[in-house]
């Protein structure tokens, strides 16, 4: 968050630079099952965004000494494309990629029945292939709808989507220009049936009351994108009911 | 050999004595190829290739640089290749290993040692004894998605119409208007494998699998040779190396024609 005052990011009549509304989301889509080999997987385009996930297991956990003998553990990887942003990323890990793998992991893994698989993983590779702000709760999202097309029992369908403050103002989704020019920005992961919190990081600047506002708005994004992420496996099973 | 492995041997070497393959192919037809280019806003070009199931993305970035010191007038070109765990149950994460190194070398080499890239044209600034130079600096950045059989001519495809839809971004660094690369007529890779004394085209995961040897054919549209790779512990016999090539100019046709439509050029 580095603030720079002299880029206006809403103009007089309370738009965003993209025309959005302050509680608007950016074009979201979501298309389940993209991919032959994976056992799961979900293609997602959020605004300027594009993210695969793709599901294997659960399967043997390796190396041995990961094994849990009680349940199985959750891989998720967040890797970015070397072409995926404005620089060229150097391709492989970085510290970045490994703190983000490892909150997604461990948000998916309180909704996955994790104590069927005993001594499984059950990996999850998460791909950005075009980066534009908001890259983790994309890539959360295309990771959940991943599992269900995998058919990895869980509780729920995890979903994350972002809040976050411009020109002193709470807004949802923040994009390119807003990530970087903005006050604070505020990703949530839920489980949207009972609303439990999976992820949340901050960071910016919030007063106590602009956390309650964004956190709202954050947690109203969520369940507008989970509709999203439920009609895309319904999609892919009505398509295939028309096959058959 | 595993046993799951000898069992497809076994199948699909019987189909292959009556002349088919598991999914209907003829020995030397393609699966069905599709090209999508500008699937990445953030590279300046970039290309998705699906030939069956396989898919293989390729981004290019550009960057401004200094020249090597061997070619003190010519851009700079950079190919890299990841097998991401996305692709295959088999695909680790780590430093990417010899298969993902020698695919990287091979779609580079049919890009570099084909000129198809007029690399002298990508020189800024020319070094010399005072000035290190500047010229532009391609990375060609290949990611496997989907793994079902043959990556070689999936990523070079794909490589190609990423580079022939790629615009130089020299308005970023102030270097005028931005324009497309300047380029040559490609060669094309076709890649079969034999198994059992049989060599078929555009192997499937299973034929990969079962495969004796390999060998890539780069052909230029006057029918000559311009690449070659051939890999695996097996070997072919001199007839066959023969049959093959003639088979790559025909099948490289093809493939140029799908290459040109999807670039629009």
């Amino acid at each position: 968050m580095s603030s720079k005052s002299d880029v206006k990011l809403i103009d007089s009549k309370g738009k965003r630079l993209d025309g959005r509304k302050p509680d608007e989301l950016r074009k979201i889509k979501i298309e389940a099952g993209v991919l032959h080999r994976a056992e799961g997987s979900c293609y997602l385009e959020w605004g300027g965004n594009k993210v695969l996930a793709a599901v294997y297991g659960p399967r043997e956990a390796l190396p041995r000494h990961t094994q849990n003998p009680l349940r199985a553990i959750v891989n998720a990887r967040y890797n970015m494309a070397a072409f995926s942003v404005e620089d060229r990323k150097r391709p492989g890990p970085d510290r970045r990629s490994v703190e983000i793998s490892k909150v997604i992991s461990e948000a998916l893994e309180k909704v996955i029945l994790t104590e069927k698989f005993p001594r499984a993983s059950i990996d999850v590779s998460i791909e950005v292939l075009d980066a534009e702000a908001g890259t983790r709760c994309a890539g959360l999202t295309a990771a959940g709808v991943a599992l269900a097309d995998a058919g990895i029992p869980m509780k729920d369908i995890p979903v994350a989507c972002a809040a976050g403050k411009i020109d002193g103002k709470v807004v949802l989704d923040l994009g390119k220009e807003e990530d970087n020019f903005g006050d604070a920005d505020l990703p949530v992961a839920i489980s949207p049936r009972t609303g439990e919190i999976l992820l949340l990081q901050m960071d910016g600047h919030l007063t106590l009351e602009e956390f309650d506002e964004a956190f709202d708005l954050a947690i109203k994004g969520c369940h507008v994108v989970s509709d999203i992420q439920k009609k895309a496996i319904e999609d892919k099973y009505k398509s295939v009911l028309e096959v058959e | 050999m595993p046993v799951v492995a000898s069992l497809k041997r076994d199948y699909l070497s019987k189909l292959a004595e009556q002349g088919k393959r598991a999914d209907g192919r003829k020995f030397d037809e393609y699966r069905k190829i599709e090209i999508e280019t500008d699937v990445v806003s953030r590279a300046e070009g970039s290309a998705k290739v699906k030939i069956g199931n396989t898919q293989v993305i390729v981004g290019i970035k550009m960057d401004v640089g200094e020249p090597y010191l061997d070619s003190p007038n010519s851009g700079v070109l950079t190919t890299a290749a990841e097998f991401i765990p996305m692709a295959s149950p088999d695909f680790e994460s780590g430093p990417p290993q010899k298969d993902a190194i020698e695919l990287a070398r091979v779609v580079d080499r049919g890009i570099r040692e084909s000129q198809i890239i007029d690399v002298e044209k990508l020189c800024i600034e020319p070094a010399d004894k005072e000035n290190k130079g500047k010229v532009w600096v391609i990375f060609i950045d290949i990611h496997i998605l989907d793994y079902d059989g043959n990556l070689f001519d999936a990523a070079s495809l794909a490589a190609l119409a990423a580079l022939f839809t790629a615009k130089v971004p020299a308005k970023r660094f102030e270097l005028g208007e931005d324009h497309p690369l300047p380029l040559r007529d490609p060669p094309i890779s076709c890649t079969s494998v034999k198994f059992n004394d049989v060599v078929v085209f555009d192997p499937s995961l299973d034929e990969e699998e079962i495969a004796d040897a390999r060998l890539t054919v780069a052909t230029d549209k006057n029918g000559h040779i311009r690449a070659m790779q051939k890999g695996l512990n097996g070997s072919f016999t001199k007839e066959e190396i023969k049959k093959v090539i003639k088979a790559s100019i025909d099948n490289g046709k093809e493939l140029r024609k799908i290459l040109h439509k999807s670039v629009g050029k």
